[in-house]
């Protein structure tokens, strides 16, 4: 029944740049778009020697039968992505949805906060306790107003929505976790934190909920190789227990994540990754491409 | 036939097995046993006794007639030979290469109670290698059933499975979460014991049949088994997904840099090239000194990649002694000549840091044999006062894996208290149609026992959805009424086809 809907397999139907680093995709997948819940994963290969990447869904429609991913070129991958992929071409693979979705029920009122690649994938959060009936505040940060993207997007599932930018540019001028404040200040009554972002910035939004015990989740992104729990090299500390965030995650309970190991073990292959950038901006230069502009603080976190 | 041959009369020495030189081999992924040339292969096939009741067929999960292939050996019909193996095996070319011939078919060969038995693994392998190179496929006749069978996981036990659905003359879907068909034989088993080019072979061997991959396709997440059965018109549905999941110890410093799973390395370095890297852009942290705690297949298999990538030395930590250890001994033959160094008797008990987030040794200590635990195996208990550290600067874990949490978390299928799929003995599951085999049942197994499980659920799949049973077909045809009954083989075991007149 799936097959005549799925060809041609994994195309990219459309293309939004953000910025010079942030890039959305469109991609047909009609099977995947109708099984996708908010908080799961893709694992994507851009092609037949390229490596396996998991991203979060950014969104998802059923009717038109379409993936969205939003992605920050910040690796070998994720730039030569940004290079490659264009309307009308097609990923080598795309698997998932990967990895629990996120418990949406129960919660009266939430807080969703996304920062750097964390922005996109909060969205479908919003949007699903939106739609469970829940009083949704937004939080999402961008380093400038220049960057600020879906904005009219979140306003249309948050009840509040609050921009924070490092500079001061647009909305409150600081990071996510002066928004937290903002709204616990505001609202007594906050039932869940989610927040999707970098570890550094997920950490410091487990830290400002934790003094008023509110149920903090975060979604983590380790390094991945299958998605299917075979690798195990998602391996990440939850209190006293090792999980694997594939299939037992990715959402796990923020004040009970070690981040500093989820950090220390994200810069595993920090060297190879270098040397892989390396070697393809050379490639680039030689073949007379221009590569993606080479800027080390580009897309980083706003914390 | 000839005089009778005896104990005696057959050639004494089991014929070897051309190898590449070990100081050679480490360099390279080229496979490291060459095969039978055809005089090998004669050579080693005169040293059967065609037994008239052969033990080796019971010894085998899938029953191959072995006597009846290697009787074609000698008549120099290859082709025979080849057919009489695909009778009851797909994948020649792969058994051949890594059943742990030892405990199975070898192991009760009566030629091994006073010589080396016959090497049947080795001939069974030079058939599969002759097929392939020679591209013969055995394609039976196959009249369409109407039914429509999906198969998760497209690794042994899936492969066997969608085989024999096929031959049955049913649609068959295999879908594969990875890029990829095959599972472990593509992701696990390294490309110098099972060379890429055969398990293409063996996969286009299904194609053939009419037997569809879907890759890039996660059961149970992207549908469930109950939107096969219910939605997607599937009227039976195998799940032989494997075990997955790998088990860590639990001992501090699990999460440093430089330590891994045996799973992540071997899907590095073999599924994603990572030691082509950065021509294929998957990296993979790379030893001077590894240590691989475990002593299985998968132990084996790290232990000798990590030697291919480059390591200067790898060490084998295991708990028990050699006469425990759980790998084929072809395996650990070669992990020796290659220089792996063994540490028996020893396991660890902390991994050490150092100080900049990556492993730099592991606190260990000796063990001693006391008494034999549930598995007969005497326990490993530690020997007090017997510390020590441990130089190496990559650890990789391949001490067993547990039951892959997938189709157990996306549908109502019962599990037993370890998270593997309840099934019956005729491999039925909780769910009517669905059936379930190898490492996702039994826990961690070998390839030929995955395939084993594979065609056992396809026979009850086929009793499920009425078809005959396909063996049956293959079996030499009898004499007249022999064995029969109102005209219907026995062997059947089925009975609707008798109308009363």
């Amino acid at each position: 029944m799936h097959e005549p809907e799925q060809a041609p397999p994994f195309e990219i139907v459309a293309r939004e740049d953000f910025s010079d680093v942030t890039y959305l995709l469109e991609i047909r997948h009609p099977l995947m778009a109708k099984a996708a819940k908010p908080g799961q994963f893709v694992i994507v290969m851009a092609h037949e020697h390229g490596e396996r990447i998991p991203l979060t869904i950014a969104d998802f429609d059923r009717d038109k039968g379409t993936i969205t991913l939003v992605i920050q070129a910040v690796g070998k991958t994720t730039r030569e992505m940004q290079q490659i992929c264009r309307v009308g071409t097609r990923l080598y693979g795309m698997v998932g949805p990967m990895g629990l979705p996120s418990h949406l029920g129960g919660a009266k009122k939430v807080v969703c906060v996304g920062g750097g690649l964390g922005v996109a994938p909060i969205f479908p959060q919003a949007r699903g306790f939106k739609e469970s009936g829940a009083y949704v505040i937004g939080i999402v940060g961008f380093r400038s107003k220049s960057l600020i993207f879906w904005e009219k997007k979140f306003r249309s599932v948050c009840d509040e929505l609050i921009v924070c930018t490092d500079d001061g540019s647009a909305g409150l001028k600081g990071l996510v976790t002066l928004g937290i404040k903002a709204a616990i200040d505001k609202h007594s009554d906050i039932d869940e934190v989610v927040a999707i972002g970098p570890p550094i910035m997920m950490k410091a939004c487990a830290e400002a909920t934790r003094p008023h015990k509110i149920k903090t989740t975060v979604s983590l992104n380790p390094v991945m190789v299958d998605g299917t729990g075979m690798c195990g090299g998602c391996r990440v500390k939850i209190g006293e227990k090792t999980m694997f965030a594939c299939v037992d995650g990715p959402d796990f309970d923020g004040h009970k994540v070690d981040f500093d190991d989820l950090m220390a073990r994200l810069k595993r292959y920090a060297e190879e990754e270098k040397k892989a950038l390396e070697k393809w901006q050379e490639t680039c230069r030689l073949s007379g491409l221009v590569p993606a502009p080479s800027r080390a603080s580009a897309g980083a976190p706003p914390a | 036939m000839a005089k009778k041959k005896t104990i005696r009369t057959i050639p004494q020495e089991r014929t070897p097995i051309r190898e590449q030189p070990p100081a050679e081999r480490v360099r390279n992924f080229s496979e490291v046993a060459c095969g039978y040339r055809l005089e090998d292969a004669m050579r080693e096939a005169e040293r059967c006794l065609l037994c008239p009741d052969p033990a080796c067929v019971k010894g085998c999960p899938v029953s191959i007639d072995i006597p009846g292939f290697i009787r074609k050996i000698l008549d120099k019909d290859a082709r025979g030979a080849y057919d009489v193996i695909t009778d009851t095996n797909l994948l020649p070319a792969v058994c051949g290469r890594v059943c742990p011939q030892e405990n199975q078919c070898e192991g009760v060969c009566p030629v091994g109670e006073s010589l080396e038995p016959v090497a049947i693994g080795r001939l069974e392998r030079w058939v599969g290698d002759t097929a392939i190179a020679e591209r013969w496929s055995n394609l039976p006749y196959i009249e369409p059933s109407g039914f429509k069978v999906g198969i998760v996981g497209s690794g042994p036990a899936g492969m066997a499975c969608a085989a024999d659905m096929a031959k049955a003359g049913c649609e068959v879907i295999v879908y594969e979460a990875f890029h990829q068909p095959g599972g472990v034989l593509r992701y696990g088993i390294p490309d110098f014991r099972l060379p890429n080019e055969v398990i293409d072979a063996e996969v286009a061997n299904l194609v053939k049949l009419g037997v569809k991959f879907e890759c890039n396709t996660l059961v149970g997440r992207l549908f469930t088994i109950e939107q096969m059965i219910d939605e997607m018109g599937f009227d039976a549905v195998f799940i032989g997904t494997g075990a997955g999941y790998p088990s860590f110890m639990g001992i501090p410093g699990e999460s440093l840099s430089g330590v891994l799973s045996a799973n992540e390395l071997l899907t590095r370095c073999n599924l994603m090239r990572a030691r082509d890297f950065p021509s294929y852009d998957t990296p993979l942290e790379l030893g001077r000194r590894v240590a691989v705690i475990g002593s299985g297949n998968t132990a084996m298999d790290a232990m000798r990649v990590s030697l291919r990538l480059g390591a200067e030395k790898v060490y084998c930590i295991y708990r028990r002694t050699r006469a425990e250890c759980p790998a084929r001994a072809e395996e650990i033959h070669h992990a020796e000549e290659e220089g792996i160094e063994f540490h028996w008797l020893t396991t660890p008990i902390e991994i050490l840091d150092d100080g900049k987030g990556s492993a730099r040794g592991m606190r260990c200590i000796r063990m001693e044999l006391g008494e034999p635990d549930e598995s007969g195996r005497r326990r490993p208990v530690p020997v007090v006062g017997s510390e020590h550290e441990f130089e190496c600067d990559l650890i990789v874990f391949a001490i067993g894996t547990n039951a892959n949490p997938i189709i157990g978390q996306t549908s109502k299928i019962r599990l037993n208290r370890w998270g593997y799929i309840e099934a019956d003995e005729t491999l039925a599951t909780s769910m009517a149609g669905v059936f379930a085999g190898g490492d996702i049942v039994t826990g961690a197994a070998t390839v030929i026992e995955a395939m084993g499980a594979g065609r056992k659920a396809a026979r009850s799949m086929k009793a499920y959805l009425g078809l005959r049973d396909t063996d049956v077909v293959y079996l030499p045809p009898r004499k007249g009424q022999e064995g029969k009954a109102f005209g219907i083989d026995l062997a059947e075991r089925n009975f609707v086809r008798v109308r009363v007149a």
